[in-house]
């Protein structure tokens, strides 16, 4: 008798399973840490179920950097997922000459409209749309004004380099660490030498090196981009350890009010909030942002910036409620609501009047008026050259490598190709 | 006790035959399976990942850019590659001269029985049952520099707390710590196993013709011990080859590569930058030094055995 329940209960529990099989599960990749954030996502995601009777979307986290490491694999597996993150740049052109992803254009090209165009162009190679931009941002300093104030630093004035090695100097001679780093993942090391090297040469200088003109990456903007990073870690501004930090324990760290600045992407906004000790982070009165500070003989205008597109790939085979569902989740609506959450700037038009906090909309004005946004090197140069970028300039930052090694290794790199 | 006597008695020539061929039947059935599993999860994936050394892949669809021997060439060339081989010896070496003579000598004490000893072994040897990344997590939090045990300890004593991990100078270090700690228990157990073994006849006679604690030792128990010892050795130094998932949580292999290993430097430099061919190749170059080192460790160390 009891066998027979079991064997009941077995087909009924078959029967529940294939009729939910029925329904088009799509899956969806992310790497959002900020527990607030994916609160929204997932209201948008049963909205969309609601208006879309038997689909369903099944959300999955990857930490950052396990990201980047499994998705090749992943992205050839039968169980891939349907949507994944992505920072356009080359790593999206070595998965699209790959064939791993599905070409959305007839899909969202009318729809495409109402972003962004700079972030839409991101996603779009060859006239063809591979993804959908949901986010921009940019790197600049984020600072805790309490604690500049202690050692008599005043963030909003520091506009060129040297103010900022100033800053540094007093804020050790006050006994405050001056930068927190996660300097374990390398990236958020590489802003320093790439920031220095847009300010330095600007949008000609990256395209030139990207021609193999001028020496390419081993070219003099390049050098010197290695020898003023040299001038700033050679001050040792970071926190004690900082090869061995990771990226969300400096932020939290930062939160915690550990150090007085952080070379930030803009988004850490949310996230040095999420990740500090009592999740509260520096309130917004005392939290402060200067852009990346102009070098004296610069090219590059004070007015480009660095920063990433993020948005959302579509994989090869997936539904097409994929595309359906990223076209609700870009729309100005949800746009909107997330910008009013702070926890991201916008790419849908109109969506940067939901920007409550004016440091985001601080930000927005920024890219707004970017005459040149660069994306993150690491994303833009490939999976391959751009983790020669991480490595070399965390390198250079730990004194294991001198500026000359770092920009031959970029351009060996660069020259080796994947 | 019938059928011992029926089949003992067999010297006929018919009889053998049969047996042969039931030999041969039983071979015929049973060995087809562990053949094709072998070939197929260990001989294939080893064949594979020789075809695709020869590629520049990146992983997505088929390999189709041969560049020949070109990939054995850039991971020989590779600064970082010359470190994690380094590493790896620097891990047997502390392995064989640390670790086992730890193992050894604990093993020694605790094979005795006394109040205790059964507990104590089970405490040495609890580290190794522990998972891989479960330890590292738990010794990246030890040897944290601001919230760690060490800077716990460093503070008591006044110091300044070391970023162990953090260094090139110490990561290695840290590491290697690590290492010890986690295997000497698996040592140690096998030591114990073989001392319970020993015959203690052996070890009564040494002590009835006056033998001292340390000749008892030296003369008697560490010759009988040798094939334990060999085998101890061989476990160690495969496994120092191996070293991947102590290194992952603690380090990544950084900082500046000062702490990867063969397969760390694999799994970084292949996997995560798409150099399926490079990765291949590392994968190849590590696969021919463990057949060289296990075939020669059995035809010359192991041979008596």
């Amino acid at each position: 008798m009891k066998v027979l329940k079991f064997l009941g209960a077995l087909t009924v529990g078959s029967l529940l399973s294939a009729a939910a099989s029925a329904q088009t599960v799509v899956r969806w990749l992310h790497i959002e840490p900020n527990p607030g954030a994916i609160r929204l996502w997932e209201e948008t995601a049963r909205d969309f179920e609601a208006k879309n009777p038997g689909v369903k979307i099944e959300m999955s986290f990857l930490e950052n950097e396990a990201f980047k490491a499994r998705l090749p694999t992943m992205l050839q597996s039968r169980d891939k997922p349907h949507i994944i993150y992505s920072w356009a740049g080359g790593v999206l052109k070595a998965q699209v000459e790959a064939g791993v992803l599905e070409e959305i254009t007839p899909q969202v090209r009318e729809h495409m409209a109402g972003l962004a165009p700079g972030a839409v162009g991101a996603f779009t190679l060859n006239g063809r749309i591979w993804g959908v931009p949901h986010a921009v941002s940019q790197v600049g300093f984020m600072y805790n004004k309490e604690l500049m104030t202690k050692a008599g630093v005043d963030g909003d004035a520091i506009k060129t380099w040297d103010a900022f090695l100033d800053a540094v100097r007093k804020l050790k001679a006050a006994g405050i660490t001056p930068i927190m780093v996660g300097g374990g993942d390398k990236w958020p090391l590489h802003f320093y030498w790439t920031h220095l090297a847009v300010r330095l040469g600007g949008k000609p200088a990256f395209e030139a090196a990207l021609r193999g003109e001028n020496g390419g990456f081993e070219g003099p903007v390049f050098q010197r981009a290695g020898d003023m990073m040299k001038e700033l870690v050679d001050l040792q501004p970071f926190q004690n350890g900082f090869l061995g930090t990771r990226n969300p324990q400096a932020v939290g760290a930062f939160g915690d009010g550990r150090a007085a600045m952080i070379l930030a992407i803009s988004s850490f906004y949310a996230t040095q909030r999420a990740l500090s000790a009592n999740k509260e982070g520096i309130p917004d009165d005392k939290l402060g942002w200067f852009n990346f500070p102009a070098v004296p003989g610069g090219q590059g205008l004070p007015t480009d910036t660095l920063g990433g597109v993020n948005g959302w790939l579509v994989t090869k085979g997936a539904p097409p409620q994929a595309a359906e569902f990223l076209k609700h989740f870009v729309s100005a609506e949800v746009q909107t609501r997330l910008a009013a959450g702070g926890f991201l700037i916008p790419v849908a038009k109109g969506a940067d009047t939901g920007l409550r906090a004016a440091f985001l909309q601080n930000i927005a004005r920024n890219i707004g008026a970017s005459t040149y946004h660069q994306n993150f090197y690491d994303q833009d140069l490939g999976p391959s050259v751009g983790r020669v970028v991480n490595d070399a300039t965390s390198e250079l930052a730990g004194g294991t490598m001198n500026p000359r090694q770092v920009a031959k290794a970029i351009q060996d790199a660069f020259r080796q190709g994947n | 006790m019938q059928a011992v006597t029926l089949a003992s008695p067999a010297p006929d020539p018919r009889r053998r035959s049969f047996d042969a061929s039931g030999k041969l039947t039983v071979a015929l059935l049973f060995l087809p399976p562990a053949v094709l599993l072998f070939t197929i999860f260990v001989m294939l994936p080893i064949g594979e990942a020789a075809w695709y050394s020869g590629y520049n892949w990146n992983g997505f669809g088929p390999p189709r850019n041969w560049v020949g021997l070109d990939n054995y060439r850039f991971v020989f060339d590779n600064r970082a590659f010359g470190i994690a081989f380094r590493n790896n010896i620097l891990i047997i070496v502390v392995s064989l001269v640390v670790q086992l003579p730890l193992a050894m000598a604990l093993a020694i004490i605790l094979a005795e029985t006394f109040r205790g000893a059964v507990a104590l072994r089970m405490l040495f040897f609890l580290p190794y049952i522990l998972a891989e990344i479960a330890t590292g997590l738990i010794f990246s939090f030890v040897y944290d520099g601001d919230y760690g045990l060490l800077a716990a300890i460093c503070r008591l004593f006044g110091v300044e707390a070391p970023h162990l991990l953090a260094s090139p100078q110490t990561s290695m270090l840290a590491i290697l710590i690590v290492v010890v700690w986690k295997y000497f228990g698996f040592h140690m157990m096998l030591f114990i196993a073989a001392l319970q073994g020993l015959d203690k006849n052996l070890i009564e006679a040494a002590r009835i013709d006056g033998a001292t604690r340390w000749q008892m030792l030296r003369f008697v128990i560490l010759p009988l011990l040798k094939p334990a010892i060999k085998l101890s050795v061989f476990f160690a130094i495969i496994g120092s080859l191996q070293l991947f998932d102590l290194i992952m949580p603690l380090t990544r292999g950084g900082p500046a590569d000062s702490s990867q290993t063969i397969v760390s430097f694999l799994y970084n430099f292949g996997v995560t930058r798409m150099r399926i061919g490079f990765g291949s190749a590392v994968g190849v170059i590590l696969f021919v030094g463990c057949v060289v080192f296990a075939f020669s460790y059995k035809r010359w160390v192991l041979r008596d055995e």
